[in-house]
């Protein structure tokens, strides 16, 4: 167990679903029955090492898989005889737009045209391993490796280009998809491979193009594929539909924890053009299409035995109440500097509170999907996720066979927000494809994404703080229940700190969120520097300035206010305004907020300005489009989402009963960009995120005096 | 229970032998073979399904088929003409009006309907009409802003 800890030591602790157990293992006698029948009994004993070696534990398989990136090239990149350029990737598009801006990564360093770029992402069989598109890693580390791609391959033409002319290389350099020579003569980057595999290796020494030299980084290049998503020609995972295609839906549990007692499929089993299989307490069925699979599976008789369960009444006090004793990855983790106690003794102002969230959900608008098809003794499956060659190992070990033979292939994906990061549709749809010998789709329905995916954690935070009367900090102490250690740290000047992160027992199933604790801990954090900021009586971006030395949150958070023009905002009666600011994974990010609130305590939001800063900026319409879309999410998690439970149900898993951010709760916005074009590029996808709820938390108590310490601020819009 | 249902597709006459009570959703992404509409919630909350049932916009996934009977539906497939693009289609390239681009044929088809009744909506009206719209991505601003474009492209014409 520890050496399953030791290799993910470097993932952070929400990241739950990473380390569950897998709902199911169907032992399908593929390898081992087959293989032996076919040999003779004297090679049995040698032979069984192989199928036993499929059985093996996971992490002993991860570790033989080699993490390290191919260091050939033909791996990364290819150079058609046609002049295109083909780009390999283990990265997944799911709207972060980063098919645009890896491709403009590689058009950079060979001087192509960006149209002539194809990129093939997430494919198991073709790409590098890649261990997920997560955590905002993509631009600082797949960037980089694709830009040594490209400048490799830039040498290696420009060499061959020498060798043909009979010429010194360094006369030569690269132009739109040439080589070109002071003559002006030229060879055509697909003349000079005349489509064969690229034999060198990566060079990390290649020379590239610093920002400062930048000509299509850092400039807005159109989404690639944009023309196939308006006219609808895009397929996505749940609308791929080869020939012979049947559709699949799977039983579920009338609640959480509950346990199949009885299952009688006859009826369903007498309809036409229907297999059911029932396998262990997997329960699914297969039809020619959606409809009549939903009325087979509306047709099996079951009976359950439910568990009592926690809901949502309970729930912060569960989570408080029940601390988990584990150590390693998901452990607990206790930082200190300096003395608390000592620190709050010499305080002028000390304050205590407690900051709650509940359970929400990413609410993707594709819902999970995969196609499944064994062929041969392959799966081949496509589905919409995040972690492809992680769900080409659930699968494996689901059916308990070699890697080599699954296949996932990710289509361009209807979103995920760090909530397709499991395979469950994959491994739904392969056991169902297996029992009928077709390609086999499924497609979960709203509820069940709702209900039968993973939430955003759940979480308590309690802040302690001290303060002298010039409004200094001078102790911090910060502990979060369960929702995890992003962004935990203080990014304030305070020197005694005790920053803990405690896991604890969770009723229901949970992980990875956009930012993952991020957006918990700065909520807690911004909402409590306002709350000194009161006690001490001084301005909230004062008190700010007056703590905090780190230059790039200092520039974000003046950013925001000068644009916001905070210092010379007097809001009437009924409106305020507040401010947060914070950072992570590289990405440092400042939110004001001013919002109405009227007499029945109806809010609304009636303007926002963010400013951000990751380093430089690679594509800067695709950032402006991801930190506003951050925004706008922010805003669900800010006032209106929650997950409401009861007896292991979730009661509002609907569209119609879990509120999301729709047009008319889009406020005026505004984005600042900082652009450090002297910093390595960092992501962006997640952090633009983090300071809305505690912004707009802090302008509801500017507008009406009323602290609100738990989210969501509001009930469907109205302050409790 | 099949029946032979009758209506015009993209301008294309179709019988159906389905049974009536399946949703217009279902037989377009399952029997024609039509994908652009999408599910997102089946519940027409989130106006991913939008197609325009004899001009007007519907939520397919809570229509029967047998509702659509002799009528002309009209899908994200049928809006552009001789592979010419729709206005509304050129005007959300152009204005990046989509992330992972799901919401995006739902949205396109509110808007075509949107211009055909109000030829110069304010922003006021164009967030008001398409509020049934959901973008989980956020792009909302981005979407506004395309309409608006589209209309000054003569968006009101076409399809």
């Amino acid at each position: 167990m520890s050496e399953l800890l030791d290799l993910d030591a470097e993932l952070e602790p929400e990241r739950y679903e990473l380390r569950e157990p897998l709902a199911h293992r169907f032992r399908l006698d593929l390898a081992r029955r087959d293989f032996l029948r076919s040999l003779g009994a004297g090679l049995v004993v040698t032979l069984l090492l192989a199928p036993v070696d499929a059985w093996a534990a996971p992490e002993r398989r991860r570790r033989r898989r080699g993490r390290d990136l191919p260091r050939e090239l033909g791996a990364w990149l290819r150079v058609g005889a046609d002049d295109g350029i083909t780009v390999y990737t283990g990265k997944v598009e799911v709207g972060q737009g980063i098919r645009t801006s890896l491709a403009q990564t590689v058009a950079e360093e060979l001087d192509v045209p960006i149209e002539r770029i194809t990129m093939v992402m997430g494919d198991t069989d073709l790409t590098p391993y890649d261990r997920g598109t997560f955590g905002s890693r993509s631009t600082p580390t797949m960037g980089p490796q694709l830009r040594q791609v490209a400048a490799t391959t830039r040498e290696l033409l420009i060499g061959l280009a020498a060798e043909r002319w009979k010429t010194d290389a360094k006369r030569l350099r690269v132009e739109r998809g040439t080589v070109i020579d002071p003559s002006g003569r030229t060879l055509a980057f697909g003349a000079l491979t005349r489509g064969r595999k690229l034999a060198a290796v990566v060079d990390e020494d290649a020379a590239t193009h610093g920002p400062e030299r930048w000509t299509v980084c850092g400039t807005s290049v159109p989404k690639v594929d944009a023309r196939s998503i308006v006219t609808g020609a895009h397929r996505f995972a749940s609308d791929l539909d080869p020939e012979g295609t049947l559709h699949g839906k799977v039983l579920r549990p009338p609640s959480f924890g509950a346990t199949l007692t009885s299952v009688d499929a006859d009826r369903a089993r007498a309809m036409p053009g229907v297999t059911v299989v029932v396998d262990g307490d997997f329960v699914g069925v297969v039809a020619r299409d959606p409809h009549a699979a939903e009325l087979a599976l509306a047709a099996v008789r079951t009976r359950w035995r439910e568990q009592p369960q926690v809901g949502s009444a309970e729930l912060h006090d569960y989570l408080v109440e029940h601390p988990v004793q584990r150590q390693g990855w998901g452990g607990r983790r206790d930082r200190r500097e300096g003395s608390v106690r000592r620190g709050l003794r010499r305080a002028a102002h000390r304050l205590e509170a407690r900051y709650t969230l509940p359970y929400i959900q990413h609410v993707p608008l594709e819902p999970r999907a995969a196609l499944a098809h064994w062929v041969g003794d392959k799966v081949l499956v496509w589905t919409g996720t995040q972690r492809p060659f992680g769900v080409r190992s659930e699968l494996a070990d689901a059916f308990g066979i070699p890697e080599a033979r699954v296949r996932v292939r990710v289509p361009d994906t209807g979103s995920g927000y760090g909530g397709k990061h499991t395979g469950e549709t994959a491994i739904e749809a392969a056991r169902l494809a297996r029992a009928v010998g077709r390609p086999v789709k499924v497609v979960w329905t709203r509820e069940e994404e709702f209900t039968w995916a993973y939430f955003r954690p759940a979480g308590v935070v309690d802040i302690r703080s001290g303060t002298d009367r010039r409004g200094e900090l001078t102790a911090w102490e910060h502990v979060n229940f369960n929702s995890g250690g992003s962004g935990i740290d203080t990014p304030y000047d305070v020197p005694n700190r005790r920053i803990r992160f405690q896991p604890t027992e969770s009723p229901a199933r949970q992980g990875s969120y956009r930012a993952l604790a991020t957006p918990a801990n700065h909520f807690a954090r911004e909402s409590h520097m306002d709350e000194i900021a009161a006690a001490v009586g001084i301005d909230p971006l004062e008190l700010r300035r007056r703590n905090l030395s780190s230059k790039r949150h200092r520039a974000v958070l003046e950013a925001a206010a000068a644009r916001f023009r905070w210092t010379t905002t007097k809001p009437p009666k009924g409106r305020g305004v507040g401010l947060a600011v914070g950072s992570d994974k590289g990405g440092y990010v400042s939110t004001c907020a001013e919002v109405d609130v009227d007499a029945a305590g109806r809010v609304e939001v009636v303007r926002l300005v963010t400013a951000f800063e990751c380093g430089a900026i690679v594509n800067p319409d695709n950032l402006i489009n991801q930190i506003e879309g951050c925004v706008v999410m922010g805003l669900g998690g800010a006032l209106f989402e929650a997950i409401e439970l009861d007896r292991g149900r979730v009661l509002n898993a609907r569209l119609s009963h879990y509120r999301v951010p729709r047009f008319t709760d889009v406020p005026p916005m505004e984005t600042v960009l900082v652009d450090r074009r002297d910093l390595p590029s960092a992501g962006a996808g997640e952090t633009p995120i983090a300071c809305v709820a505690p912004a707009i938390a802090n302008a509801i108590f500017s507008a009406t005096g009323r602290r609100v310490r738990s989210l969501p601020l509001t009930n469907d819009g109205k302050l409790g | 229970m099949s029946s032979a249902i009758r209506l015009r597709v993209n301008g294309r006459e179709r019988t159906l032998a389905v049974a009536p009570q399946r949703k217009l959703l279902d037989v377009l992404r399952n029997e024609l073979r039509l994908t652009g509409t999408k599910y997102g919630c089946g519940e027409a909350q989130c106006g991913a399904c939008t197609v325009l049932l004899d001009g007007k916009p519907i939520r397919a996934c809570s229509k029967t088929v047998a509702g659509c009977e002799g009528k002309d539906v009209t899908t994200i497939e049928g809006l552009a003409v001789g592979g010419a693009l729709h206005p509304v289609q050129r005007a959300f390239i152009d204005e990046g009006a989509m992330q992972c681009g799901y919401c995006t044929p739902g949205m396109i088809l509110s808007a075509v309907a949107l211009l055909r009744t109000r030829r110069s909506p304010s922003d006021g009206e164009i967030v008001a009409a398409m509020r049934g719209n959901i973008c989980r991505c956020g792009t909302y601003p981005r979407i506004v802003r395309a309409i608006r474009r589209a209309q000054s492209s003569g968006g009101a014409k076409g399809a």
